[in-house]
Formats: structure tokens, C-alpha cells, sequence
């Protein structure tokens, strides 16, 4: 279920290693990729050498950030030869979002974790999941009591299953651990993270106590197949390795007013996403009906993301 | 010196450094090979991990922090002791200290260059590092305390380097350094050696999601096993010294320093047992990580043996330090010493950073044990540091040596 690592390296692969390493290592200077046909194309290495000193997202006007797209687009064409589109949609005004998660409903099918791996281009090699479904015996309250890695026919007599993910905390301890600045709530609620900005010291992992965050641990590898082209900024564009990341309720989707991908995917109708601030949002509605919880609210975290039950 | 014709100038001062640092007997050249060995092997493991991500190393979503950052916790601690020869040396006028003063800076800077290397190589994506700079970066001061943690360490690199630099290059002139140049910025060195520690300490203590570090004695804990590690570090390093140069050491320096670390070292274990009160006492479920590290979880159990002989060589080296039967004979002195620092150096780094990892939030328990990478280039960081030690000791002794002669 949690990323595994890649196998450990033997003594030969480890000798190997040295020989291209001096070569890859100073080729993947600017672009902390692997060094394979970088220098290939001219142009390519001359988008990167702007990529690497562009600025922080936010401190970027909006000219720059269409430069900056428009060079990841090409770099996608050019090393790729995919055509992606990247928006750099913002939040919209009386928006926050927030999440409500029906423990009774769910089954654990865990159609969720597969539909968020698509949409979002998490790494295949460590097979990184943003969601993470526990399996948990009647009386238990808090998935670290529950199982985490079942593998079996669902749903079990006698058990019920609870989904966590990033909360996008009202208060974030990431936001706050973070030395760059590089992690940040959006105005909507979003807990987002500049991918390019962070420089992978994973203060921010240690800081979560919901255990929301991965980090790129190799170079994370998607078929070619499968990458989702329709990316937002902040979203689920691809990462390279060092770097964090998070579940950003799907962004590129939400703020283009569709559901999160694990919302649309569920089966059994167990996940709920919306507008908190819109009276008549289904989410208001179980917040304001139902018997709603917080994990770890002692914290003081302030998640947006709610357990109920029916 | 009367015959010196030449003139001393800073251009002179570093070209009779880099001079004294290349000749040497011997011994000396094969140990300047060795350490350029030891720092080609961190290398070689940095060369092999930037092509890889730290997915060369064991850390994982779980245990993200391995032996890199438990080195640098622990580093930080004998920077931070310098203090300890600082304050007596500098504010209570101790002669004896006074002596050795420069060899506790330099210890101090040689440990810095280590923590920050240890920083450095963790990091997922070493050439944004620029993104930390104020300026063209951004730092997120004061909310982070990693923030906090930059600023403080390199500032008391800065202080360790200039100080002695100042004092060293007015000796080599044959001149009393002046009180009031470098005076306020010892006072200032004094309350930043404290900073640096407690900053750090603070970094682990201010993380609710991790109940295991979030402790208000952790700060105070770390200051105390610092002056017991840190100070019997530099008795090592001033025991190296007497023993190949002729910079001769009073067994009296010894025999401070070792009522200096006994002191600290039987408040950190008192701090240690009243730690282990708490978790065992009435465990919680926030006692997790300390059983995990004490006696393992689910048959996680890497630690353990860790742990336990850690506590036992840090009690047994106490006791021998404390009650002295050999009356400060070299032979069992620094035996005792080595038995309380690595004592000190497991406890306080793997045995504080891993299990504040363990069990995950999510309750997932695994084990951590460092890959060869890791330790290829923790090699090398060591082997850095104690280079750093050498050439900057080494010119400086020599001065400094000159400078009493002179006197006399």
C-alpha cells in the first residue's frame, strides 16, 4: 500500500554506477533529471537553464507564469513529444473547499486510489498513493488502529473502512515548517505545493500528522500512455525526483468546477466534496445534518475533511 | 623572532599557513592522505546518490529522516560546546583554559562544516538550495524553524572562524590582540552557542504530530549530553595534539574539562530518566515511539540493541569520568571518554530521530538501518570535518606556540 522503495543496489550496479555518474551527474545539473539525451537539443537545455532560475510561483506576475508555462509545455514536446496543457487557473472568490467522508458507505473498494494515481501522474515505479484506505473493526476510531495494506475481498463482515488523504488543515503545521515558502493554503482552502520552489528537506513530512505528504524519493516514471495532459500549475503536473508532494483535492479539476477524480470514482456514493461556503452545497448539508468528526482534533489543525456516519 | 625581516601581512599569514599545513613528517602526510581518502569515499556516495535521489538511501515516506540528520543533531551539540572553554577562557579569566580555547573554536567550526554538510547532502534537490538565501531566495523567517536553524549555525560559524581568525592573525604579527574588536562578539558567541541548540532542539520540540520529540525538556536535554559529548570530543582532539606536537597540554586542561563533562553528563542522565519516567510510568499511546525504541514494535526491533548499549556505555563512562580511579592517567581517561560520546552519538541520533518517526501517524511501524551510500558519505563528511580541524589547528598551534615563546 505505502510507496515502496526501489530495490537496493547491488555492489555491481553500484560500480557501474561511478562510471556515468560524473557524465549524468554534470548534465542533470539544471534539471535535476536523469542525464539521458539532455543535451540532445540546444533548445531544451536553454528552457531548462531559465526553469532553473525562475522565480517563486507567487512572487511571479501573470506574463511569467505563461512563460513558465509555455517552457514546460515545450520541454514536455521536445523530451517527451507530448503535447500537455497546463493552466494556472486561481481560486475563485467565496469559495473554500471541504471534504466529508461517509464511513458507513464505504466498502473499500478503493476505486478512489486508482482513479487519483491516473489523474494526478503519481510515480508507478514506488507506487505513490495519495490515499490511503484503512480497513478498521468496529470500536476502532482512528485509522492507526486500522489496516492499511488488506488485500482481500471487501467488504468484511464486521469491519468498515475509513479513507485518509491530506486534509488541507484550515491550520497547516507543513505550512508553517516549510523554509522556502514553498507550501502554502490557497484562498480556497487548497494546501498547495510549487513543486519547482521546494528544495526537498521534508520538514514538512515530519510536521503532518496526517501522514499527507510524499516525497520523490527516484525519479518517478509514468507509462507514456497514461499521463493525464490536462494539468494545473499546483496540481498534478509531473515532478522529478526530490521533490514533496500532496494531494491538492485535485485542483486542476476543482477549479475548473468538476469533482476530484476520487469523488467521481467512488461506487458507493461514500465520498463528498464541495463548497463550504455555498448554503446549498451537499457538503454544508452533511456538516449541518449529520453526525460529522475530526481525526486528531486536539491538535488543533482544523482539517477540512470530515468523517460522518449515517 | 627579532630576525623576522619579512613582513606579516595577511597575504604572508595565509601563505605560511597553506606552507605549514603542506609540510609535516611522515605521520603527518599519511594522515592527511587517509582523510583525503575518506573524503573522496563521501564522494563517490554523493556522486552515486544525486543520480539516484535519495531513493540510494533507506529513508523512506516513513523514516524521512535517517542518519544524515541524526549526525547533524548530534554535530550540532559539539559545536555548541565550545562555549564551555569559551566561558571560563574569556569571562572568568581561567589561564589553564585559556590555552586551549583555540583548539575548542576550531572544534566547534570543524563540527559547523560537518552539520551543514549533513543538511546539504539530505536534501532532495541540492541545487535549489539557493531557494533558502535571502534575497534571491525565499526564507521563511520566523515561521520555519529550519529557518531559524540556517541562520543560527551559520552565524556561529561566522563567529567561531573570525574570533580565533583575529586573535590568530594578530598573534602571527606578534601583536595583543585588542579587547575591544573581538571582546563583544566573544559575549555574543556565548549566548549564540546556547541558540544554536536550543534552535535545534526546538526544530523536533515544536512538532505536535510527532509526540515523541514534542517534549519541553528536549531543548535543556540536548544542551546537557552537548557539553558532555562536546567537551570530551575536544579532550580527545587536545589529547591528539599533545601527543604529535609540541604544543604540550597540562594534565591540570584534562582534569577541568573532565569535571566539566561529569557535571553535564549526570544532568543528561538524570534529563534520560526522567524521560523514561514519563513514557513508562502510565504509557499512552504517545508512548509508542519509546517502546518501539526500547524494546521493539511488531518484531521491529533494529533498535533495540541500540539503545541499550548505548544507555550502559553512557552510564558506565559517567561513573569512570566521576569517580576517577585513575587519577587522570590518559590510558583510562580517554577510553571514558569515547564510551560517553558514543553513548551520547547514539542516543541522541539515531535514538531520537528514528523513532520520532515510528510509528508513522498512520501507526505504521518498519525499521531503518542506513545504506551504504549513507554511510559512504557520512564517511566523507567526517573525514571533511576532521580536515578542516587539521588545517586550521594545525597553523594555528604553530602561531600560537611562537607567540608564548615570544612571550617568554
Amino acid at each position: 500500500m505505502d510507496s515502496e522503495k526501489p530495490k537496493k543496489m547491488n555492489r555491481r550496479a553500484f560500480l557501474k554506477g561511478t562510471a556515468s555518474a560524473a557524465i549524468a551527474g554534470g548534465a542533470a545539473v539544471t534539471t535535476g533529471c536523469k542525464g539521458k539525451g539532455l543535451l540532445g537539443s540546444s533548445e531544451a537545455f536553454a528552457l531548462e537553464f531559465q526553469e532553473y532560475f525562475k522565480k517563486h510561483y507567487r512572487l511571479m506576475t501573470q506574463a511569467e507564469r505563461e512563460n513558465t508555462v509555455s517552457r514546460l509545455e515545450r520541454l514536455a514536446r521536445l523530451r517527451q513529444h507530448i503535447d500537455l496543457d497546463i493552466d494556472t487557473t486561481g481560486p475563485s472568490d467565496a469559495v473554500l473547499y471541504g471534504y466529508a467522508f461517509n464511513v458507513t458507505r464505504c466498502e473499500g473498494f478503493m476505486e478512489c486510489v486508482q482513479a487519483c494515481v491516473k489523474e494526478n501522474n503519481l510515480d508507478r515505479k514506488s507506487n505513490t498513493q495519495y490515499i490511503r484506505i484503512f480497513e478498521m473493526e468496529h470500536g476502532q476510531m482512528s485509522p492507526d488502529q486500522g489496516d492499511g495494506k488488506y488485500f482481500h475481498m471487501v467488504p468484511r463482515q464486521g469491519h468498515f473502512y475509513m479513507g485518509v488523504q491530506c486534509f488541507q488543515c484550515d491550520n497547516p503545521p507543513c505550512v508553517k515548517a516549510c523554509p522556502t515558502k514553498a507550501t502554502w493554503k490557497e484562498p480556497d482552502g487548497i494546501v498547495v505545493v510549487d513543486y519547482d520552489w521546494c528544495i526537498g528537506c521534508r520538514y514538512c513530512m515530519a510536521a503532518c500528522p496526517y501522514w499527507g505528504r510524499r516525497f520523490n524519493w527516484n525519479q518517478p516514471e509514468i507509462p507514456e500512455a497514461e499521463i493525464t495532459r490536462k494539468q494545473h500549475y499546483l496540481g498534478n503536473r509531473q515532478r522529478v525526483r526530490g521533490m514533496m508532494e500532496k494531494c491538492t483535492f485535485c485542483i486542476q479539476r476543482t477549479r475548473k468546477g468538476k469533482l476530484p477524480a476520487c469523488v467521481d470514482a467512488c461506487p458507493t456514493g461514500a465520498r463528498v466534496f464541495g463548497n463550504l461556503l455555498d448554503p446549498d452545497s451537499e457538503i454544508r448539508f452533511v456538516l449541518e445534518n449529520k453526525k460529522v468528526y475530526r481525526l486528531k482534533e486536539d491538535l488543533g489543525t482544523e482539517p477540512k475533511f470530515w468523517y460522518f456516519i449515517d | 623572532m627579532k630576525k623576522e625581516t619579512t613582513p606579516k601581512n595577511l597575504i604572508s599569514f595565509i601563505k605560511d599557513t597553506l606552507l605549514w599545513n603542506l609540510s609535516g613528517s611522515i605521520g603527518y602526510q599519511i594522515y592527511l592522505c587517509i582523510l583525503v581518502c575518506l573524503m573522496l569515499t563521501g564522494v563517490y556516495g554523493y556522486v552515486i546518490q544525486f543520480k539516484l535521489g535519495l531513493s540510494a538511501t533507506n529513508m523512506s515516506n516513513i523514516v524521512s529522516w535517517g542518519f544524515y540528520i541524526s549526525n547533524f543533531t548530534f554535530l550540532v551539540g559539539v559545536a555548541a560546546a565550545a562555549v564551555m572553554l569559551i566561558l571560563p577562557s574569556y569571562i572568568f579569566n581561567d589561564k589553564d583554559l585559556h590555552k586551549v580555547v583555540i583548539i575548542g573554536e576550531v572544534v566547534a567550526v570543524g563540527s559547523l562544516v560537518m552539520c551543514m554538510t549533513f543538511v546539504f547532502v539530505d536534501l532532495g534537490r541540492p541545487l535549489q538550495f539557493w531557494h533558502l538565501v535571502p534575497g534571491i531566495g525565499q526564507l521563511n523567517f520566523p515561521s520555519s524553524l529550519l529557518s531559524w536553524d540556517i541562520l543560527v549555525l551559520n552565524g556561529y560559524l561566522a563567529l567561531n572562524a573570525l574570533i580565533p581568525a583575529y586573535i590568530v592573525f594578530c598573534h602571527y604579527q606578534g601583536k595583543e590582540p585588542v579587547g575591544k574588536y573581538y571582546k563583544p562578539f566573544i559575549f555574543i558567541s556565548i549566548g549564540w552557542a546556547v541558540a544554536i541548540h536550543m534552535v535545534t532542539a526546538f526544530l523536533y520540540q515544536g512538532l505536535p504530530a510527532r509526540p515523541f520529540w514534542n517534549n519541553p525538556l528536549m531543548g535543556p536535554r540536548f544542551l546537557a549530553s552537548a557539553f558532555a559529548a562536546g567537551p570530551a570530543i575536544i579532550s580527545l582532539v587536545l589529547h591528539v595534539v599533545n601527543s604529535t606536537t609540541d604544543y604540550k597540554i597540562d594534565n591540570k586542561i584534562f582534569n577541568k574539562l573532565r569535571i566539566i563533562i561529569v557535571s553535564a553528563a549526570v544532568i543528561n542522565l538524570l534529563m534520560l530518566f526522567s524521560e523514561i519516567f514519563k513514557e513508562f510510568y502510565f504509557p499512552t499511546h504517545h508512548s509508542q515511539s519509546a517502546i518501539y525504541l526500547f524494546f521493539g514494535l511488531e518484531g521491529h526491533n533494529s533498535l533495540v540493541p541500540w539503545i541499550w548499549t548505548a544507555i550502559s556505555i553512557n552510564v558506565l563512562g559517567t561513573l569512570m569520568l566521576a569517580f576517577n580511579p585513575f587519577r587522570e592517567r590518559q590510558v583510562f581517561l580517554m577510553p571514558a571518554l569515547v564510551l560517553l560520546i558514543v553513548g551520547i552519538w547514539i542516543e541522541k541520533g539515531i535514538g531520537l530521530i528514528v523513532p520520532g518517526l515510528v510509528p508513522s501517524p498512520m501507526g505504521e511501524i518498519i525499521s531503518y538501518s542506513p545504506s551504504n551510500v549513507e554511510l559512504f558519505i557520512t564517511i566523507g563528511v567526517v573525514g571533511l570535518g576532521m580536515f578542516v580541524v587539521t588545517i586550521l589547528l594545525k597553523p594555528a598551534l604553530i602561531i600560537e606556540k611562537r607567540y608564548e615563546d615570544m612571550d617568554i
